[in-house]
């Protein structure tokens, strides 16, 4: 799936344009719809989010870095700073990476980039559905731990435990990546 | 940095910044620690992958897709998103800040030699870092001198403290340049900080009342002095 927005981002035509949107938009909008936009401002953000994706992939080679993870770090940064008028602290962090010296950024350390994709994949498939269920309610959702633990009827510490499983399995699936 | 960091966020605390759910203030921390710590922009990019893994696995919206296509490839429109500009006001802003990590120096355009300290009490300077509108919590630069213990406290909320300089140990362990202490609610610790250099750190607490007094607390008479 990501190997088809790597094509169209490789792509410069109008098509491949028009393909990012249609494509990816309703992927988009959704995020934006269950983060708590309304209906336009889900547009405009879909929107955004893509023309910088767009912008992007002309910015950097295909090896550097994944159009999928621009995709979803631009929706989220966006979706913080216009959605939750906040902030978004992660856009400064992933702007100091950037501007740190070849070879000290971890986007150098990624060259098997597409093989960490396919690992994180199968981790996502492998998950207890107890686990997919918390990570979504953080990522998709948008909603803070002690949120997740209300709507879940969870202590919090069940819903921190859970999410720890998750990522130690994500780390655990990638260690001899790095 | 040259230090070596040995502590870090929890788990759960990397998952909630890297999902944008983390509290705005803690956010801040944690985008600082990154900004020093090799390790913990690796983590952050994998949870980056995560993330976007999950987002494509998701269900579309159905509804107005055509709608949302822009009719044209509209240049103007092209050039003014994404062009990198936060990038070179963020190099600019790491190069004037020396010690204070990036993400504080281009958010509040400080420096550390510019931080304008405020005297809480002796040996006590702080200066408060303003959130967005509306947002809980409080976010702040503590100055510590020498050898000065804060008493007892619990939390309201998690709360993180990033070393900037100096060190400060409690029943914890040691906390050098660059490590993060990651405190839940309801943990009880005595930081002391290091007899001969103090410390500086930045400190993130998600609710506001509660941090308040202990910043109250710290300013009665301690031990050490």
């Amino acid at each position: 799936m990501s190997e088809l927005l790597t094509l169209i981002a490789r792509d410069r035509s109008d098509a491949a344009f028009r393909r990012l949107f249609v494509e990816y938009g309703p992927r988009i909008r959704s995020y934006m719809l269950r983060q708590g936009a309304d209906v336009d401002l889900a547009d405009d953000l879909t929107q955004e989010t893509l023309v910088t994706v767009w912008c992007k992939a002309d910015l950097y080679s295909a090896e550097k870095g994944s159009p999928s993870t621009w995709m979803f770090t631009i929706a989220r940064n966006l979706r913080i700073d216009r959605i939750r008028r906040q902030k978004p602290w992660q856009e400064l962090t992933e702007a100091h990476a950037a501007s740190l010296p070849s070879g000290d950024t971890p986007a150098d350390e990624v060259a098997n980039l597409s093989q960490r994709q396919l690992r994180v994949q199968s981790v996502l498939r492998e998950l207890p559905a107890e686990q997919v269920e918390v990570v979504t309610l953080a990522f998709i959702e948008g909603l803070p731990h002690s949120v997740i633990a209300e709507r879940l009827d969870l202590p919090l510490g069940t819903v921190k435990s859970r999410i720890r499983l998750a990522y130690s399995k994500l780390r655990r699936a990638l260690e001899d990546l790095r | 940095m040259s230090t070596t960091i040995t502590r870090h966020p929890e788990a759960a605390t990397l998952v909630s910044f890297a999902a944008g759910t983390l509290a705005e203030p803690l956010a801040a921390v944690v985008a600082s620690h990154a900004a020093m710590c090799r390790q913990c922009r690796a983590e952050l990019v994998d949870l980056d992958l995560f993330g976007a893994a999950l987002l494509l696995g998701q269900p579309g919206a159905a509804g107005r897709d055509q709608d949302i296509v822009p009719v044209t490839l509209a240049t103007d429109r092209m050039a003014t998103v994404g062009n990198g500009r936060s990038r070179d006001r963020f190099s600019r802003a790491v190069d004037a800040a020396e010690r204070l990590p990036g993400p504080i120096a281009l958010a509040y355009n400080l420096s550390f030699a510019t931080v304008p300290w405020k005297r809480l009490g002796p040996g006590v300077w702080h200066h408060r870092l303003f959130l967005s509108e509306g947002t809980e919590g409080d976010l702040r630069l503590l100055k510590i001198g020498p050898g000065r213990q804060m008493p007892d406290h619990g939390h309201g909320g998690d709360e993180l403290t990033l070393i900037l300089d100096g060190s400060f140990s409690d029943v914890t362990g040691e906390y050098h340049c660059g490590d993060l202490q990651d405190v839940d609610e309801g943990v009880e610790h005595k930081p002391l900080t290091d007899k001969v250099t103090g410390c500086v750190c930045l400190i993130a607490s998600e609710r506001p009342a509660r941090f308040k007094s202990v910043i109250g607390r710290l300013i009665l008479p301690l031990t050490g002095m």
